[in-house]
């Protein structure tokens, strides 16, 4: 039997172009409009601090804010699943600190790994339920949205008797752990570095793990993943629990670094992050997409919404904005898309 | 290297199929070497599908005994009968477009790096094997990270099969792999599938194109309502033999007149 070498090149021998790699790439639309969208307001309100230190910071801390929860979504999007309820969880998260430390005096880092706890038992519950079922995440996730807010709604109430729980500056400031979500540097809040640190795991976790190379299967094509073997069912279960818990952890963020909490936190929040994951090259059909891409959909809309604000344009325009940024980028996605299966000849 | 003159490396004695009412298989034998092509000839409805599932673990007989290697299995899942170096490649759900091909190749079996949670994927390795696996099989492509979608459906059939020999597989059974194709297209998988029984892999090969099924195949099998309608070594009958035992003869033959009859102009 001769080797490979000796074989002669015959006809069943094709060379195929390297092609553009680089535009391949699920990002890179997002990373170049990132740059569009930061040289627009640098030339429109650069002069009004746009491009300051204290300005950037605000973009950033804007940007974490809806980071933090986007890379976790973006990979449960690239494995073919929705998470509607993110903002509830937001929502329900943010209250058990609250009410724990607010009216029953638990410590904050116990209240703190409640909270986490909590989402990952949602998650566990969204993704559990999409799988049984075989309902498309979109509904079942939509049902979580709504029952976790009405559940956060009327469990304060009963407890509290209010919608807000405040004055919990003074056990947060006690608190040793409190720190890691709290601290800042300057200007800067580590709710930025949680953000670049979580985008920063989940790309590697999507492009160097074999548990990376399951997500695109499962989003791909959950039938031939699961002839390989590949345990579809888990992979999507842990994404959505992954989903919740980060989440969870934008919720302890936010009611550690203000000192209160509100049944209504985090609404709009699951939007927020589909649109910043799709701005950053994933597909809403699954089985493609980035979460580096989700580091540059978070700063396009922390740039827009502050670039606004610094260029005195009121607020109100700002989803009109968003929204053009959404329908460019989805058909940007799809141009990208329909090169990737393209045969090339 | 083909050890053809061994005994088959899988046969089936006597499958018998029933769903509910429906006798789906009755009484069928069959069995392939390694180094050896049987196709597997059929109208719809014959019984192919029901006969693949079976070879390929996902049903069991409800009578008859699957031997491989000589020994009688009961095989209890498509993992199992992989494990056994059976592999089954479906037509439309062999490979993710969006994903590149060597991530492809080792979806499920990825090779890694290191220890514990910092087991990492050696994507290097990956392209590498990838890129040597398909090489061996005459198929030369620079660039391995481009995705599936970029390849024609001839080299995505011809993917699929190399990743089944590379992870151990001794028959193949492909489910209309030429299907879909145009002629051109079709020749590649043909070329590939000859390629394999070169190297000793034993195929079976479902089809309903005898213009596919001759050039390639060994020995025929031909289904017909769930039963076995004949098998012929290629020595024994010609293609056009072959067509009408798989069109049920005088049916053809009929069929045949009818669509002549209007036909008057010459060169028709």
């Amino acid at each position: 039997m001769a080797t490979a070498e000796a074989r002669p090149i015959d006809e069943r021998v094709r060379r195929v172009g390297l092609g553009s790699r680089l535009l391949g790439r699920p990002e890179v639309g997002a990373i170049i409009g990132a740059a569009l969208v930061w040289i627009v307001f640098a030339v429109w309100a650069g002069d009004r601090g746009f491009t300051s230190v204290a300005g950037t910071a605000t973009i950033l801390n804007v940007a974490a804010q809806v980071g933090i929860v986007a890379s976790a979504v973006a990979l449960l999007m690239i494995a073919g699943e929705f998470d509607l309820s993110v903002g509830s969880v937001v929502g329900a998260a943010g209250m058990v600190v609250a009410i724990g430390v607010g009216e029953f005096g638990l410590p904050v880092w116990l209240t703190v790994l409640m909270a986490i706890g909590l989402g990952l038992a949602i998650g566990f519950i969204n993704g559990y339920i999409v799988i049984r079922t075989r309902l498309p995440s979109f509904i079942v996730t939509l049902g979580m949205l709504l029952i976790l807010r009405g559940l956060t709604i009327g469990i304060t109430r009963a407890i509290t008797a209010r919608t807000q729980v405040g004055g919990l500056a003074p056990a947060i400031d006690a608190d040793p752990i409190a720190g890691i979500f709290t601290a800042r540097f300057g200007n800067f809040p580590v709710a930025i570095l949680w953000w670049i640190g979580l985008a920063l795991v989940a790309t590697y976790v999507l492009l160097r793990t074999p548990f990376g190379n399951w997500i695109y299967g499962a989003g791909g094509s959950a039938v031939a993943a699961r002839n390989l073997g590949v345990p579809v069912a888990r992979v999507k279960i842990m994404l959505f629990m992954a989903t919740a818990a980060s989440a969870a952890l934008l919720a302890v963020i936010q009611v550690l670094s203000v000192g209160s909490g509100d049944v209504l936190r985090g609404q709009d929040k699951e939007f927020e992050a589909i649109i910043t994951a799709v701005i950053g090259g994933t597909l809403l059909t699954g089985g493609y997409g980035s979460a580096i891409g989700a580091i540059f959909g978070a700063l396009t809309l922390g740039m827009t919404r502050q670039g606004l604000f610094f260029a005195g344009v009121p607020g109100d325009w700002y989803l009109a904005i968003l929204g053009v940024l959404l329908l460019l980028a989805v058909i940007i996605n799809n141009y990208i898309r329909q090169r990737a299966t393209r045969t090339r000849s | 290297m083909a050890d053809t003159d061994s005994g088959p490396y899988i046969e089936g004695r006597n499958l018998t199929k029933y769903f509910g009412g429906v006798i789906a298989l009755y009484d069928v034998s069959l069995s392939v070497r390694r180094g050896e092509v049987l196709c597997l000839l059929g109208d719809n409805g014959a019984g192919k599908s029901t006969l693949i599932k079976i070879l390929s673990g996902v049903h069991p007989p409800d009578h008859g005994s699957l031997l491989i290697d000589g020994e009688e299995v009961r095989m209890s899942s498509p993992r199992d009968a992989l494990r056994r170096g059976i592999a089954t490649v479906y037509q439309d759900l062999a490979m993710i477009p969006l994903m590149s091909i060597s991530r492809n190749f080792f979806l499920g079996s990825e090779p890694t790096r290191g220890f514990g949670p910092l087991r990492s994927l050696d994507v290097a390795e990956a392209d590498r094997v990838t890129h040597e696996a398909l090489g061996r099989m005459g198929i030369d492509l620079r660039d391995t990270a481009q995705p599936v979608g970029t390849l024609s459906g001839g080299e995505r059939q011809s993917v699929a099969i190399a990743r089944a020999i590379h992870f151990g597989a001794k028959v193949v059974i492909l489910d209309e792999p030429t299907s879909a194709l145009g002629v051109k297209e079709a020749g590649v998988v043909l070329r590939f599938i000859a390629q394999a029984r070169d190297d000793g892999i034993g195929v079976i090969l479902i089809t309903h194109n005898v213009n596919h099924a001759f050039p390639v195949g060994d020995r025929f099998t031909i289904l017909d309502r769930g039963r076995l309608r004949g098998s012929f070594a290629k020595d024994e009958i010609t293609p056009g033999e072959l067509l009408e035992h798989m069109a049920g003869g005088s049916e053809l033959e009929q069929l045949r007149h009818e669509l002549e009859q209007p036909m008057e102009q010459p060169g028709a």
